[in-house]
C-alpha cells in the first residue's frame, strides 16, 4: 500500500461519527458573516445597513489579489457592517444579517438532479470559482481561483484529491464520499478540465474500506479517475506527503507542488466546485462534524457559514458536558482551540470537537533527552529538537539555514516527544522570526 | 666551539633585526588610528551592553559619541545624568540633561487569577501566544503574561506579579533601557518620565477597540470617552483610536483625570495614600476587598 517515505505518526483514529448521516442544521435568527474567511486580505463589504439580501448574494468582494468573495448564507436584512470577535477573540470585520425567511437567488439551481456535463472553458471555470468564493476546505482556506490558475511556464500533470482525512475524529469528508460520490467525481472532472490534466487520483486512507469501495464503484463511470488506497499514517493528507505517496515525487525545499507537476485538492473542495460550477451555488455552507468521546451523540451536519459554535452545540447535543476541557475547530493534531463560542463559523471549519478535561491538558514539560523521536516522526526530514534550541537562544539565522520554513506544522514532533516539549509551538515561533528577519532584509 | 656559538647568535640576531624591520613597516603601513578617547569614554559607561541607546553595545555608543564630538541625541539611559556628565567632560561638550525615565506597564487586567476566560498551556512565550489568540484575559490588546519582558531585562527590574499575571516594574532598579518595551509583542510597555518625587499618572490601557467592545474585553479598559481630556488643565491628554494618552512632558500630575475616569483606567503612582483612614464603620464589613486593592496600586 502506498504511503509517504519519511516520518509520520499514528494517533488514535477515533472516527466515532463515521455512521452519522449528514443532517441539515436549521438557520438561526441572526447571522454574522466574517469578511476574512480565507487566507489573505479580508473581503470588502458591498452591502450597507438596511439592504435586503438573498441567499447566495455577494456581500463581500475580493479586491486584493489574495482574497475570496463572501456570499450571504441567509436571506434577510443587513443589520450592520461592523466588527465581530472571531473564534480566537480577535476583532474582524463582519456583516450582521437579520434572518427573514429563506429566499434564494433565482440563479442557484436547488433541484436534487445531478448535472454531469460541464460546457465551460478552463478559463471560465476558474472565473466561476472566483465568483463563487471557493477556497480550499482542507484547512488552509487558500483561494481556489489562485490555485487553479497555473503560472506561465508550469504544467500540471496530476490532480490529486486528498480524501485521506488523516486527522483523528474528523468524518465530514468520509460522509461526503458516502453520500455525494458522483458529485465529487464530477467536481474532479471539472478541475481536470480547468487544469488540462487527463488523470486524477483520489487518495483515501485504508481505514475507510467502505468509502474506497464506493468511490471505486462510482469512479468507474469516469475515465481517468483512480482511487488510491493509502496506508493509515498521519499526515497522509498533507499536500507534500500526499504527492510523495501517490506519485513518488518529492517537492523540493521552498518549492510548490506545481513545480513537480502536481495540484492537490481537498475532497470537500471538489464537492464545493461541483456545486459552484454546475449548480451556481456559492460557498455558503460547511460540512461539519460534531464529535467527542464524551458527547451523548455524534453528528455530521451541513451548516450555513455564520452559524455560531454555541448554536451548533445547542442544536446537536444541547449543552457541553460538564467535563469539557476544550472545544477544537479541526482535528486533534492541527486543529485550533476555540476560545469564543459565540463566534461564527467560517469557510473551512471542519468540526466542532469536544475534548474532555483530562485529554485537553498538556503534560508538564521536561528536559530533552536527545532520543531523536521527533526527527524520526518529522515527515519533512527536519530536526525539531535542534530548532527548539535555536529558537530558545534567538539563533534565527541558523534556524533558517536548517530549513525551518519547510515545517508544515503537522504536530508529529510534539506528539512523539517523550519530554512533552512544545516543539511545534517553538518551530512556529521560529518561523515567524525567520519571516520577520527576511522581511526586514528586503 | 665559541665560533659556533657566535655564528648562531649572529644568524638569530640578524633574523631578529630583519623581522623587526618588516614588522615595523607593516605596522606603519596598516596602522589603524583609533582615538584614545573612545577607550576613555567606554570606560565610564556602565558596560551592560543593554542596547537601550540604540547602538550595538557600550563600545559602539562610545564610538558614536567620539565621532560626533558631542552628545546630541545620544543618551545612556542606565547611566543617567551622572554618566552623561562624565562623558561630556571627556568630550569637552555641553551636558545634555535628560529627564530620568522608567518603564511603565500599560495594562491593568480585570480578568486575571480565577477570572481568566481561558487557559493557555502552550509555549510560554508572549511572542508566540500573540500569534495564537487574545490571551487568557480575553483582551486582544492586553498583557499575555508569559514574561518576554522579564526575560529581556538585564537589570532584574521587572517581575511577574503571580496573582495578577502582569509584570511589575521596580522603579529603583529600572534604567529605562527599553529592552522590555521592545520585547513586548503588544507594545504595552512604554518609557515615561519618572516625574517629580517619582509621581506619575498614566493611562493603564492600550485597547483600541470601541468603548462597548473594550468594556466587554476588560472592565478596566479605556473606552476613549474623553472625560479626562476635558478636565485636564494642561491639555496633556489626547484621544486617538479610542484610547486616551497622557503626554508626560505636559502632565503636572494634578490627578483630576484619575478621579474623572469612569473605568479606573488611569493610574497614579507614587502618591501618598490618602490619610483619610477612618471609614471602618459599615463599609469595612461590606467591602473587604478594598484594603487589598490599595497596596497593588501603590
Amino acid at each position: 500500500m502506498k504511503t509517504f517515505r519519511m516520518g509520520g505518526v499514528h494517533p488514535e483514529e477515533n472516527k466515532i461519527s463515521n455512521d452519522a448521516a449528514i443532517e441539515v442544521m436549521p438557520v438561526g435568527k441572526q447571522m454574522v458573516v466574517l469578511m476574512n474567511q480565507h487566507l489573505g486580505a479580508p473581503a470588502t463589504p458591498v452591502v450597507q445597513k438596511g439592504d435586503k439580501v438573498k441567499v447566495g448574494q455577494l456581500i463581500g468582494e475580493a479586491q486584493a489579489f489574495m482574497c475570496a468573495n463572501v456570499h450571504s448564507p441567509v436571506s434577510g436584512t443587513v443589520l450592520k457592517v461592523d466588527t465581530c470577535k472571531d473564534a480566537f477573540g480577535l476583532s474582524k470585520p463582519a456583516v450582521y444579517i437579520n434572518v427573514e425567511g429563506d429566499e434564494w437567488l433565482e440563479t442557484i439551481d436547488r433541484t436534487p438532479d445531478i448535472k454531469r456535463e460541464c460546457t465551460l472553458e478552463p478559463k471560465e471555470i476558474v472565473a466561476k470559482l472566483k465568483e463563487m468564493g471557493i477556497v480550499g476546505l482542507g484547512g488552509a482556506t487558500f483561494p481556489a481561483h489562485i490555485k487553479y490558475s497555473i503560472p506561465e511556464g508550469k504544467k500540471a500533470e496530476y490532480l490529486i484529491v486528498n480524501a485521506a482525512e488523516c486527522e483523528p475524529y474528523l468524518t465530514s469528508d468520509y460522509r461526503v464520499m458516502m453520500e455525494h460520490a458522483e458529485e465529487v467525481c464530477i467536481g474532479i472532472s471539472i478541475l481536470r478540465k480547468a487544469l488540462g490534466v487527463p488523470n486524477a487520483y483520489i487518495g483515501i486512507e485504508s481505514n475507510k474500506p467502505l468509502a474506497i469501495a464506493h468511490m471505486q464503484e462510482v469512479a468507474r463511470g469516469f475515465e481517468g479517475i483512480v482511487v488510491e488506497p493509502l496506508k493509515v499514517k498521519y499526515p497522509q493528507g498533507a499536500e507534500k506527503q500526499l504527492i510523495n505517496a501517490v506519485t513518488g515525487r518529492r517537492v523540493p525545499s521552498g518549492k510548490l507542488p506545481i513545480d513537480v507537476g502536481c495540484v492537490v485538492s481537498n475532497l470537500g473542495t471538489t464537492f464545493a466546485v461541483y456545486e459552484a460550477v454546475q449548480k451556481n451555488k456559492p460557498l455558503i455552507e460547511n460540512i461539519l462534524t460534531v464529535t467527542g468521546k464524551e458527547l451523548p451523540s455524534q453528528h455530521n451536519y451541513i451548516v450555513r457559514i455564520g452559524t455560531t459554535y454555541n448554536e451548533i452545540i445547542k442544536h446537536s447535543i444541547g449543552e457541553l458536558p460538564a467535563t469539557t476541557g476544550k472545544v477544537i475547530s479541526g482535528g486533534t493534531m492541527m486543529g485550533k482551540a476555540v476560545v469564543n463560542l459565540d463566534a461564527p463559523t467560517v469557510k473551512g471549519n471542519a468540526s466542532v470537537l469536544v475534548i474532555g478535561e483530562k485529554e485537553a491538558r498538556r503534560a508538564p514539560e521536561t528536559n530533552c533527552i536527545r532520543c531523536g523521536k521527533c526527527m524520526h516522526a518529522c515527515p519533512m526530514g527536519l530536526e525539531p529538537y535542534l530548532f527548539s534550541a535555536l529558537v530558545k537562544n534567538g539563533r534565527t539565522e541558523e534556524a533558517k539555514e536548517h530549513n525551518i520554513l519547510d515545517c508544515i506544522e503537522c504536530g508529529c514532533c510534539f506528539f512523539s516527544c517523550p519530554a512533552n516539549k512544545p516543539l511545534t509551538d517553538e518551530i512556529r515561533l521560529g518561523k515567524n522570526r525567520v519571516r520577520a528577519m527576511m522581511a526586514a532584509k528586503k | 666551539m665559541t665560533h659556533d656559538i657566535l655564528i648562531a647568535v649572529l644568524v638569530l640576531g640578524a633574523l631578529g633585526v630583519l623581522f623587526a624591520v618588516v614588522l615595523y613597516i607593516v605596522a606603519q603601513k596598516f596602522k589603524v588610528v583609533e582615538d584614545p578617547l573612545i577607550d576613555e569614554v567606554a570606560e565610564v559607561l556602565p558596560g551592560a551592553n543593554c542596547g537601550g541607546c540604540g547602538k550595538a553595545g557600550c563600545r559602539a555608543f562610545a564610538e558614536a559619541c567620539v565621532s560626533q564630538g558631542n552628545m546630541e541625541g545620544l543618551r545612556c539611559a542606565p547611566g543617567g545624568d551622572a554618566v552623561a556628565a562624565k562623558v561630556a567632560e571627556l568630550l569637552g561638550c555641553a551636558v545634555v540633561q535628560g529627564e530620568p525615565q522608567v518603564a511603565v506597564v500599560r495594562c491593568n487586567p480585570a480578568n486575571c487569577g480565577d477570572q481568566r476566560r481561558s487557559n493557555y498551556d502552550g509555549l510560554r512565550s508572549c511572542a508566540f501566544q500573540n500569534t495564537v489568540y487574545t490571551g487568557e484575559g480575553g483582551c486582544p490588546f492586553g498583557c499575555l503574561g508569559c514574561g518576554d519582558c522579564v526575560a529581556a531585562c538585564q537589570f532584574d527590574a521587572i517581575h511577574m506579579d503571580p496573582e495578577r499575571g502582569v509584570p511589575v516594574v521596580d522603579a529603583d532598579k529600572c534604567t529605562a533601557c527599553g529592552a522590555c518595551a521592545k520585547a513586548c509583542p503588544r507594545r504595552i510597555i512604554e518609557l515615561r518620565n519618572k516625574g517629580k518625587k517619582d509621581r506619575r499618572v498614566y493611562v493603564s490601557c492600550v485597547n483600541k477597540e470601541k468603548g462597548a467592545v473594550a468594556m466587554k474585553s476588560c472592565a478596566n479598559a479605556c473606552i476613549g470617552c474623553g472625560k479626562c481630556a476635558k478636565v485636564c488643565p494642561m491639555e496633556a491628554i489626547t484621544i486617538a483610536d479610542n484610547v486616551s494618552y497622557i503626554d508626560y512632558t505636559k502632565c503636572i500630575a494634578c490627578r483630576k483625570c484619575v478621579t474623572e475616569c469612569p473605568t479606573k483606567a488611569i493610574k497614579d503612582v507614587g502618591f501618598p495614600t490618602p490619610a483619610v483612614k477612618p471609614a471602618p464603620k459599615p463599609e469595612a464589613v461590606e467591602v473587604p476587598a478594598q484594603p487589598v486593592a490599595e497596596p497593588v496600586k501603590a
